[in-house]
């Protein structure tokens, strides 16, 4: 019995003793990282930031996030951002409840019932514009936006009544909960019922559906646009960036990153760092974003729209 | 017990000995206790979140279980949001009882291949590739689907090529291997006697593998097909890239569809936690976790039928 206690403590020593030795280890892991990186000439004045953050949600920003958090990291080398993806609900609730410093949405945290938008701070760091995309063959390149509520809801089957081939219309939506499903419902559809069609989670998924599927139309961030699929204009409004910042293509929306209260020290210093000109006019406009800075027009929670 | 063994004197090592004897109980038995909590967890911490849905936001587990109508996000004044599930619900057993009707006489054939028609050089050829195909990640499965097999279905069967028949194939591909080698297992723990019993007789090779073999291997195969269909039920990702994920019952194989696996992967990360529509998902994989639980129910029970009596 003795005996058999000895060796429960020692196992218990032992377990202690390998999660001690594995957490020091990603701690020395980190030190080195940044040791190596203190042997750059800080061209900062910011060398006194550090602590650690992370940035969670919207699968849309996440690119741009993160190319922002390693620039800042170099810049930065005692400060640790990670970035997770996990979409706007996921982004949204994590900030509100402590979860996540910095809380990355498509969307308003007013437009997404369940949290507490009273409570969470808004920075809007990018515009994404969206364009309804087809698949290249179905013969249109204009739509007026009468013609997609039809085709949205069911009503239109057919490219051949739009002016098209004579070739059966496929709907390709995003998942009911997404973001950009809701920002071009919103915006671009009036706020329709859609008609049920295919469902894809990714927009990478979308685009090569609607690429090699005859009669796909469906839609997708500027971002993502990459000539294998035809945006099209919506009452001879081309989605263009020119036409986004005056809002004479209304569909678009802010991607958002939110704290909980003001942000503090690391992250104020980093959302600082995400909405200066180097990142605006660098990584936004490399991602294919549009920097918010860019823009003529502002538009609230309720989709008021005012010149700057 | 000898206290010396060459010269050894056992008394001094007796200890350590028995140090590390405990030791090795007290490894195994925290690595069992661990398992068990675990598995108690996830059980406890999906049923609160999966049952909140009935109990928090008040939703009908009969309309949930039953309706056809899928609209979390229909706002009160429409009339509210809609649960409807049994799309995903029959989509999820239509894929995954097509896909065992596939590959069971597939893998079984296989099987009887390998164990007794060509053991040598069947084995050889059959075993390597059974676990490549084990050793592809599903989402090369979903891609080969997504660029092969539903743009094959789109040009000559018809329909957009997303749907039942594309999720059947791929899910078909990807449960074969289990199929095949749990049958091989089967097979070959079928005693010897009873074969060369057969042979003695005068029987044929087909006649002793038709009437001795498979007879003493019904139990096993069930167990193979049940292992494969938990399998084909639970897979997400390959799935879902060749569904379509239409939230609707399908009119026919090609028309898209949409299992319960496909529904929560693409809406989880963009719902709110706590909020009714995450819970729905949650409720979802409550009740993927019941399927599961079934079929490993199933394979128990099948398995304590299973014993050859020598």
């Amino acid at each position: 019995m003795q005996n058999w206690k000895k060796g429960f403590m020692f196992v218990v020593v032992m377990v202690l003793a390998f999660s001690l030795i594995v957490g020091c280890g990603s701690g020395n892991q980190t030190q080195g990282g940044t040791t190596t990186d203190n042997n750059q000439p800080a061209d900062n004045a910011q060398t006194t930031i550090e602590g650690s953050i992370t940035a969670v949600g919207s699968s849309a920003l996440q690119p741009l996030v993160e190319k922002a958090a390693q620039d800042f990291m170099a810049k930065n080398p005692k400060a640790k951002i990670q970035v997770q993806g996990g979409g706007s609900g996921t982004g949204l609730s994590q900030v509100a409840q402590g979860g996540a410093d910095i809380g990355n949405s498509d969307i308003f945290a007013e437009e997404k019932s369940g949290i507490p938008a009273d409570q969470l701070v808004d920075h809007k760091v990018a515009v994404v514009g969206m364009a309804a995309v087809a698949n290249p063959d179905v013969g249109v390149d204009n739509l007026t936006t009468q013609q997609l509520v039809d085709i949205f809801t069911g009503k239109i089957t057919n490219w051949k009544e739009v002016g098209g081939k004579d070739q059966a219309i496929t709907l390709v939506n995003r998942p009911a909960s997404s973001g950009t499903r809701a920002t071009f419902k919103k915006y671009a559809l009036g706020g329709v019922e859609e008609a049920k069609g295919i469902e894809e989670d990714s927009s990478g998924t979308v685009r090569k559906i609607i690429a090699e599927t005859p009669g796909a139309i469906g839609y997708l961030a500027f971002s993502y646009l990459d000539g294998s699929v035809k945006p099209l204009k919506l009452d001879g409004v081309e989605p263009t960036k020119e036409n986004v910042v005056t809002n004479d293509y209304k569909v678009w929306a802010y991607e958002h990153m939110y704290t909980k209260g003001e942000p503090q020290g690391l992250a104020k210093a980093f959302l600082e760092y995400i909405l200066s000109d180097e990142v605006q006019k660098g990584a936004v406009v490399d991602g294919g974003y549009i920097p918010v800075t860019d823009m003529k027009v502002e538009r609230d929670a309720q989709g008021n729209v005012t010149q700057k | 017990m000898e206290d010396k063994v060459q010269g050894i004197d056992l008394t001094k090592k007796r200890g350590s000995i028995v140090f590390f004897d405990k030791l090795g109980f007290s490894l195994t038995f925290i690595s069992a206790i661990i398992l068990i909590i675990t598995t108690a967890s996830i059980y406890i911490f999906v049923a609160s979140k999966g049952f909140a849905t009935f109990f928090v936001n008040g939703v009908n587990i009969i309309d949930f279980l039953t309706g056809t109508e899928w609209n979390p996000l229909r706002t009160a004044e429409e009339g509210g949001p809609l649960y409807g599930t049994f799309p995903f619900i029959f989509g999820s057993f239509a894929v995954t009882f097509m896909a065992a009707l596939i590959s069971a006489p597939l893998g079984i054939g296989a099987a009887v291949f390998m164990t007794e028609i060509a053991p040598s050089w069947g084995q050889k050829i059959l075993q390597p590739v059974i676990e490549l195909l084990v050793g592809i990640p599903s989402v090369v499965y979903g891609f080969i689907g997504l660029t092969l097999v539903v743009p094959f279905i789109r040009n000559y069967v018809g329909g957009l090529g997303f749907g039942l028949l594309a999720g059947t194939i791929v899910l078909a591909v990807m449960i074969l291997p289990t199929i095949t080698s749990i049958s091989v297992d089967t097979l070959r723990a079928v005693p010897r006697e009873m074969k060369e019993g057969s042979y003695a007789l005068g029987a044929t090779r087909w006649q002793t593998i038709y009437r001795i073999l498979f007879r003493a291997s019904i139990p096993g195969f069930i167990t193979a097909v049940v292992f494969g269909m938990a399998r084909a039920f639970g897979e997400a990702l390959a799935v879902q890239m060749v569904l379509g994920n239409a939230p609707l019952i399908p009119k026919d194989l090609v028309s898209p569809a949409s299992t319960i696996t496909s529904i929560i992967t693409i809406n989880m990360g963009h719902t709110v936690s706590g909020s009714a529509e995450n819970n729905v998902l949650w409720s979802l994989a409550l009740l993927l976790l019941a399927m599961s639980a079934l079929f490993i129910f199933v394979i128990r029970m099948i398995a304590k039928r299973r014993r050859f009596t020598s």
